[in-house]
């Protein structure tokens, strides 16, 4: 026991204390944050106006058409025609098209418009129209204008739910992914490590010198849980830095780009594949809600327990990997394919899950050991029992336990024979055979 | 009481009889030499008895008892062929943590590893990295671990690979030194005038099997094929009547003879003292290891063959 706990301390000071430790654990966190900062930066800045000049308007539109001076203006010159638009600073010309039937309005243009402009000039002319056709049935703007709002309001819905308590549906959804796509990525990232560290201590050829004084399972052991200690700094590193730097940066930023900001985030909402900033922007805008909406200790307590049983489940495998694989990296990728599907496959499942947490799919995902880490925290997020009842929880975590003795276990006998074994190429099948020899 | 006796001992692995029963007894303070050539199963020997492996059948006693490997290991410090250290470690923390995994405490080990860098001029190395020592340096420094935690047992393969002459001789003045002190060491190697120099006793294995067990001295006279070298003022021109020996060959002002069966080295000196030959030397001529090493392994393939097990 003493000398896990000597290896265990020496995987984790000399991880630690290396500098790339350091930047990545530093680096990592103001790298995400820049990155959304200075997409969505760049997304204000890219937001230029337009002017589009409009042509024989039958009547209606100047009436109707709201201009957006950060985005698209409209302006009504008596003196534009196609051919000299450009000259005059205006990017299209939006005019009413009498040769086609299909479509009736069209903008002209050099080059095309973005998805944004058209997209803004469309609700424009819908809601125009929509003016102009309840003029022709003797209804007021005004009272279209009231009674809308008044409905809006009148129809508000909240979800409740048996237990009493209000379901937040973007909430869950926004952590639940999180969570998952955080296990995801350290799985890889802290299983790799294993595995060259189990390389380097094969091909260094320090193996031999250290199993003639520690068992070779407890050196896997050792190396194992020291890195998980590692992985564990890290993550806390991580978020004591990120909570660190959102509450940092709104003191920096002007209350006006703060808005700015958030009209871009929903701007972006609206078009396909642009929510990938909301999640910053929740967390940004939201903290009071993350509070007390969200069961955080049973999060904090599963997300621990899925990080360090998922890692544990699949880091003896990446060191079995490494104990058969000689110089060669390419060998390791051959070998590693098998144990990186299921992971895949995992985070596959967690994408389609989260939006239905009670498929089938969803609850098997959630109980094999193979992609439970994953799977369940995407569920769990959703609420504990309503969404997902206590018997599956323990269920999950049993299995995952079970699991992680089974691969480690395996994975000792694979790793005993391998670490040693110089000079030859190893398969599944010869590893196998290892298993069964020993 | 020897330190350590084999018995029987048996690895099979899934295409080689590695170990094939081999018994042995290695003597405390002695010098043990093990031989034999590459792929014999010397490395798999001695990893059953650092405990790395579990024999398949036999019996290893270590000091009086029988071998425990997770209580023995602390007792042995063993030096693979195919050794290495962690290359991005410095030293110093990488001979403590060595030797803490031999059971020292810290405070101990760093007090022993200053001894030992002082002894071999290493003090300045402390901080440095493995990566930045040469072959020789780095092999100095894995003597120093191995034998750091002062063991009972010491096995060394090969250690004198890849050493400068200085060097070697450094290093083969501790184990000189440590075997002095009471350390048993066994050393495995291929350069049989290393071994005729330095070690007490010795055994040959070849394809998984003992074929020779002895002192150097015994096992050269068991070899020995009754040749003699006898040096001459001059050579005489001819030899008369019935010589008790066979020629082999001249060498300079010297024959080198073959005692023929029923004689006696006396009986050759008798006949040149006869012819009024002017004797000036008369030596026996041993064979060297190398000899008797290349003569019981050649014939046998280079490398073994793979053969089905049915164990």
């Amino acid at each position: 026991m003493n000398k896990i706990w000597l290896v265990i301390q020496r995987e984790y000071l000399t991880r630690v204390r290396n500098k790339t430790f350091l930047l990545s654990t530093f680096l990592f966190p103001i790298i995400i944050v820049a990155f959304i900062i200075g997409s969505t930066l760049l997304a204000i800045k890219s937001r230029n106006k337009v002017k589009i000049a409009v042509l024989n308007d039958p009547g209606f539109l100047q009436k109707n058409l709201e201009s957006d001076s950060s985005s698209v203006i409209f302006e009504y010159p008596p003196d534009v025609n196609s051919s000299n638009y450009e000259s005059k600073g205006y990017v299209g010309i939006l005019k009413v098209n009498n040769d086609t039937a299909t479509e009736k309005y069209v903008i002209e243009s050099k080059k095309s418009l973005s998805i944004e402009t058209m997209g803004y000039v469309e609700r424009q002319m819908k809601k125009a129209i929509e003016y102009k056709m309840l003029q022709q049935k003797n209804i007021e703007r005004k009272t279209l204008d009231s009674i809308s709002e008044a409905s809006e309001k009148a129809a508000r819905i909240t979800n409740q739910l048996d237990t009493g308590k209000q379901a937040n549906n973007k909430l869950p959804y926004i952590i639940g992914f999180g969570c998952g796509i955080i296990i995801y990525i350290t799985m890889f990232v802290f299983g790799a490590m294993v595995m060259r560290g189990v390389m380097e201590e094969k091909t260094s050829r320090i193996a031999e010198v250290i199993v003639s004084s520690v068992k070779p399972f407890q050196l896997m052991m050792g190396k194992i849980l020291g890195i998980a200690a590692v992985g564990l700094t890290q993550l806390l590193l991580w978020i004591v830095f990120l909570m660190i730097l959102v509450n940092i940066i709104p003191l920096f930023v002007s209350a006006e780009t703060m808005e700015q900001f958030q009209q871009v985030q929903e701007a972006q909402q609206q078009l396909p594949g642009g929510s990938n900033n909301t999640v910053a922007l929740e967390m940004l805008k939201a903290t009071d809600t993350l509070v007390k909406e969200v069961n955080w200790p049973l999060i904090i307590i599963c997300f621990l327990f899925y990080f360090l049983g998922g890692y544990l489940f699949y880091a003896s495998l990446f060191a079995a990997v490494g104990s058969a694989v000689n110089e060669d990296p390419q060998e390791a990728q051959a070998l590693m394919l098998p144990i990186m599907m299921p992971i895949v496959f995992g985070f596959i499942i967690l994408s389609t899950s989260i939006e239905n947490p009670d498929s089938p799919m969803a609850f098997w995902g959630s109980m094999i050991p193979f992609t439970s880490p994953i799977v369940m925290m995407g569920r769990v997020a959703k609420g504990v029992p309503e969404v997902v009842p206590w018997w599956q929880l323990f269920l999950s975590m049993g299995s995952l336990i079970i699991g992680f003795i089974f691969t480690t276990w395996l994975a000792g006998k694979i790793y005993r024979t391998g670490i040693l074994l110089y000079g030859k190429k190893a398969t599944w099948k010869e590893m196998i055979k290892w298993v069964r020899r020993s | 009481m020897p330190l350590l006796e084999v018995q029987n001992l048996k690895k099979y692995f899934a295409t080689q009889k590695a170990v094939d029963d081999i018994s042995f007894t290695v003597n405390r303070g002695n010098i043990f030499g093990l031989l034999g050539p590459n792929g014999a199963g010397k490395t798999t020997l001695i990893r059953m008895i650092t405990g790395i492996f579990y024999p398949d059948e036999g019996q290893i006693t270590f000091d009086g008892r029988k071998f425990d490997p997770v209580n023995d290991v602390v007792h042995i410090g063993y030096m693979p062929e195919e050794r290495g250290l962690y290359k991005k470690m410095k030293i110093g923390e990488q001979a403590t943590y060595l030797a803490q995994l031999k059971g020292l405490s810290k405070k101990d080990a760093i007090a022993k590893i200053k001894e030992w860098f002082i002894k071999f001029e290493m003090q300045s190395w402390w901080t440095k990295k493995v990566e930045d020592l040469s072959k020789g340096m780095s092999q100095k420094l894995q003597f120093v671990t191995t034998v750091l935690h002062e063991p009972k047992l010491i096995i060394l393969d090969e250690p004198f690979s890849g050493l400068d002459p200085v060097n070697s001789n450094l290093i083969k003045d501790e184990i000189y030194k440590l075997s002095q002190k009471g350390s048993t060491i066994i050393f495995s190697t291929h350069r049989m005038e290393q071994v005729e120099e330095i070690c007490d006793h010795i055994i040959l294995v070849n394809k998984g099997q003992k074929i020779l067990d002895g002192t150097v001295k015994g096992v050269k006279n068991q070899f020995k094929e009754n040749l003699f070298s006898i040096g001459f003022e001059h050579i005489p021109a001819n030899l008369n009547g019935n010589p008790p020996f066979e020629m082999v060959g001249t060498k300079e002002n010297a024959f080198i003879v073959k005692i023929t069966d029923g004689h006696k080295p006396n009986d050759v000196l008798n006949y040149f003292l006869q012819q009024q030959s002017g004797i000036i030397s008369f030596n026996e001529i041993l064979p060297s290891l190398n000899d008797i090493f290349i003569k019981l392994v050649e014939g046998t393939p280079l490398t073994r063959q793979f053969q089905a097990i049915t164990a």
